[in-house]
């Protein structure tokens, strides 16, 4: 009984562990992924301007990264 | 021994786990490698020492590798050892254009179709294997970093000189 327990478990983590190695989207076939506009922030100085009106007028900081703030003079 | 179906479908599923998730190892599988107006098989080079190389234009380290790459060929050449690079883009204009901006002395093929890199169950890009005489993949390599290059060249020697 516990030996067929165990069989199961090493059969479930060998399968969660190698199951998905072999799925979705192959190394070489990321080309669109790739590319710049594929990317969470793709426009670097864009999102840090977006950054400094969040935190320097609405005082909202953090989930962007930024801290403090909402004086509106900075 | 009642239990001997369920033992060998645990082994069964471990080898194939095993199996799917590893680099791979042995005899290199004989792809084509088809450049730009003509096409070999890679068992065609065997008796020379052969550094494989699979990339894409869109790869950033990619653009690294080519002059380490080119390099290399040009210094052991003469011991009888060749670089091929694959190129994986499904768009060949784009493998074109980054062939002009990062010049390739060396061979290199091109697979849209990804097949070769599917027999060498490529697994990052770029991965890069080493040939030795007799056909067998030595070792196999993920990525490229300025810190890889003493390591792989060590490779090379190592099979240039065996």
């Amino acid at each position: 009984m516990t030996l067929k327990v165990l069989c199961l478990g090493i059969l479930s983590v060998s399968v969660t562990l190698a199951g998905c190695s072999s799925m979705g989207v192959k190394p070489w076939e990321r080309s669109h992924l790739a590319q710049n506009k594929m990317q969470l922030e793709p426009y670097k100085l864009d999102s840090f301007l977006d950054d400094h009106i969040y935190f320097s007028k609405e005082g909202s900081s953090g989930g962007r990264g930024a801290g403090g703030g909402g004086c509106g003079c900075n | 021994m009642k239990n001997r179906p369920l033992y060998l479908l645990l082994l069964v599923v471990l080898f194939l786990a095993l199996g799917l998730s590893r680099a791979y190892a042995g005899q290199a599988p004989d792809i084509m490698i088809n450049t730009d107006g003509q096409s070999l098989h890679l068992s065609d080079l065997r008796g020379e020492v052969i550094y494989l190389d699979f990339w894409a234009s869109w790869c950033v380290p990619c653009r690294e590798s080519f002059p380490w790459m080119n390099e290399m060929e040009k210094k052991y050449a003469d011991k009888g050892f060749k670089v091929i690079a694959i190129n994986l883009d499904e768009d060949k204009s784009l493998a074109d254009a980054f062939l002009t901006r990062y010049s390739a002395s060396f061979k290199v093929g091109f697979d849209a179709s990804g097949r070769s890199a599917e027999l060498f169950r490529v697994q990052g890009m770029p991965s890069s294997y080493l040939i030795d005489r007799q056909g067998n993949v030595v070792s196999s390599h993920i990525g490229f970093r300025q810190k890889d290059m003493q390591q792989l060249e060590a490779g090379i020697k190592s099979l240039i000189t065996r």
